[in-house]
């Protein structure tokens, strides 16, 4: 069975249609979106816990639990922010990309809605600096939602004041990790912060703040439209909804496409894909979720469910679901490599492990590529990636310590194959 | 830091942009941005205005743009901030440029994704028309830098020039856009497959097809 077009959330994805207010209120955005609020926040937050919402930026934490950490009495010295991440920089990842520049307003109605949901004073929509054709998209329909009441002091005619600000980044893949994106936000370098305290305590400017995902933020309206049942009705239990599937590398035709979450691999690149590129017999592996998550020999992603729960079982993760396919013309060792230089080339430089981890991880790497390495340099990286893994303040090290984790663990003979054939078993026997 | 660009000499830095001052624009541009912070927190202003001090810039010397020290200074004069914070902001976000950079800015992406669908190709498109990787081609037109994932990936391998990308490129189609813009011509943004419309399969969606013609309402059938 697979997802109508009617049960899509994002119908202008490919922007064959303007993303302008008209267009998009023709599509039913911003409909009534007076009385969605009227239900009142907590019967909000409880429709979107009820949707089994989990978050689309990649760690996959329910939405509307998030939301009810915010306090329910803000105190006027000390509003509480919604921030939007759209720094989307994780390589694989091109989704928030899509809804900005061709459905802008389901995230701008999304942000007043979840908003007001959380209390918040104001959204602050973070987009990566390098999305600057989408954000003068953005800024642009911003400017329209506040010229037909939509936002401002009573906003929507809701009797509730809300701001909706646009903030562009300026290239930095760190300023997507949620404290890393608060101190840009303050005009700092983007470096993480410690936790606790969680943003939901002290986040930007030292106020209570929600951090969510482009996504996570633009199908709030939609599941208050038709409803949590709707939503939940699709995908596996823990593993609910519809979800933006990006699908990258050697398959026939890559593209991002809206499908039911845990759709299986198979199906997902039949038909949309045009199948892999020379046949699934020619399949060699697939990182499924961005750049971060370990990737997946062929055998195993083949017919595997495309959720959060489904690719852990397999020692991965859904992560952004942004499926990178390689076939078997891929040098999985570059591959991987280039994924560590990514880490060195992203890593802010605050923590040690990850800081001189991932510039070290990344040059062995290089050699692995190349053979020039010794057999018992195998196990000493893999040793490293654990000693950088959960010893750095936020998740980049672990990013970083992943890919060649999955890569040792599924491709060992192949490092050993290279090391031989370069003379390096030769040298280990003498 | 190995790639870290030289920085101008400054006394000739100063000398050419000592007098750094918004245009009549960017300054009612820059009174707008400021507005968009709380009061008291307009330092948070300072990527935005780094990024207008740098397009000014460029709108002065016909190219992408860069950021001579006493430009940052001027903006952490206007944000009341010290200058070192200014000079920390645009030394750790890539896409202040700290030394001249050409009329075009080609940044093509080497990450994975592109990686697998011909980045190299790419690259090898614009090493033939002298182009070396960190630096400008002697006639000012390029710089050329290899840049981290872009977030294109379903329309790789890409390239950003200035403010536009180009998506699903290969040598060919690499070699024309350079050529066009070596000719003063705008080329075609966006995917260069002519088989596509955005991020949509090649030949044309799998999904709401509907939409290609018209802007389907689709809650009809809800």
């Amino acid at each position: 069975m697979s997802l109508a077009d009617k049960d899509r959330i994002f119908t202008n994805l490919y922007g064959y249609q303007p993303w302008n207010l008209k267009a998009a209120q023709k599509r039913g955005d911003w409909d009534k979106t007076k009385d969605l609020m009227a239900r009142g926040q907590d019967a909000i937050i409880e429709e979107v816990k009820a949707s089994g919402l989990r978050g689309r930026g990649g760690a996959g934490f329910p939405t509307g639990l998030k939301w009810s950490f915010m306090p329910k009495e803000p105190r006027e010295d000390r509003p509480s922010f919604l921030v939007i991440n759209a720094d989307e920089s994780e390589p694989g990842s091109c989704k928030d990309r899509e809804i900005i520049r061709h459905d802008p307003h389901k995230l701008i109605e999304g942000a007043l809605i979840a908003g007001y949901a959380m209390r918040a004073r104001a959204a602050y929509i973070y987009i990566r600096g390098e999305f600057i054709r989408e954000a003068e998209t953005l800024f642009a329909a911003v400017r329209e939602a506040y010229d037909a009441g939509l936002l401002g002091k009573n906003a929507a005619k809701s009797g509730y004041d809300f701001d909706v600000f646009v903030h562009r980044g300026a290239g930095a893949y760190i300023c997507g990790e949620e404290t890393a994106m608060i101190e840009s936000l303050e005009g700092k370098k983007g470096q993480p912060r410690l936790k606790p305290p969680f943003p939901a305590g002290a986040g930007l400017y030292g106020c209570p703040t929600t951090v969510n995902n482009v996504e996570s933020i633009a199908v709030v309206p939609t599941i208050l439209r038709r409803g949590a049942t709707w939503f939940a009705s699709f995908g596996r239990e823990n593993n609910k909804g519809t979800k933006l599937f990006q699908i990258s590398g050697h398959v026939e035709r890559p593209c991002v496409v809206e499908e039911e979450m845990g759709i299986p691999f198979r199906e997902l690149i039949e038909k949309h894909c045009g199948g892999i590129r020379g046949g699934w017999d020619n399949l060699l592996a697939v990182i499924p979720g961005g750049s971060s998550v370990p990737l997946v020999p062929a055998a195993q992603i083949m017919d595997a469910p495309m959720d959060f729960d489904g690719l852990r079982e397999l020692g991965s993760g859904l992560g952004t679901a942004a499926a990178i396919v390689m076939d078997k013309s891929t040098d999985v060792v570059q591959a991987i490599s280039r994924i560590s230089y990514f880490y060195k080339h992203e890593s802010c430089g605050q923590c040690t492990p990850c800081r001189e981890g991932t510039g070290w991880m990344w040059r062995v790497m290089e050699r692995l590529r190349t053979g020039d390495a010794d057999i018992s340099e195998i196990d000493t990286l893999f040793d490293v990636t654990k000693q950088v893994e959960g010893h750095t303040i936020c998740a980049l090290g672990d990013a970083a310590a992943w890919p060649i984790q999955g890569l040792i663990r599924h491709f060992r003979p192949e490092l050993e194959r290279r090391i031989r054939e370069n003379g390096g078993a030769l040298e280990a026997a003498e | 830091m190995a790639d870290a660009p030289n920085i101008p000499d400054e006394a000739e830095v100063r000398a050419r942009w000592g007098a750094f001052a918004w245009t009549k624009e960017n300054a009612e541009q820059a009174k707008v941005i400021i507005a968009r912070y709380p009061a008291g927190r307009q330092r948070s202003a300072v990527m935005p205005l780094l990024d207008l001090a740098q397009r000014q810039v460029g709108a002065e010397t016909d190219t992408q743009g860069w950021l001579p020290v006493p430009v940052i200074e001027y903006v952490a004069a206007q944000l009341d901030m010290p200058y070192i914070r200014a000079y920390e902001v645009a030394t750790f976000y890539t896409m202040y440029n700290l030394a001249p950079v050409g009329r075009y800015h080609v940044q093509v992406c080497g990450t994975t994704p592109c990686m697998l669908r011909g980045s190299d190709d790419v690259m090898a498109a614009c090493r033939n028309r002298g182009m070396v990787k960190g630096k400008t081609t002697p006639d000012g037109l390029f710089t050329l830098t290899e840049v981290e994932c872009m977030g294109n990936c379903t329309n790789a391998p890409m390239v950003q020039i200035n403010d536009d990308n180009y998506e699903d490129l290969d040598y060919d189609s690499m070699t024309r856009i350079l050529d066009d813009l070596a000719a003063g011509k705008q080329p075609k943004t966006g995917t260069q497959n002519p088989g596509r419309h955005t991020s949509d399969p090649e030949g044309g969606p799998t999904t709401l097809t509907a939409m290609v013609e018209a802007n389907h309402d689709y809650r009809k059938e809800w």
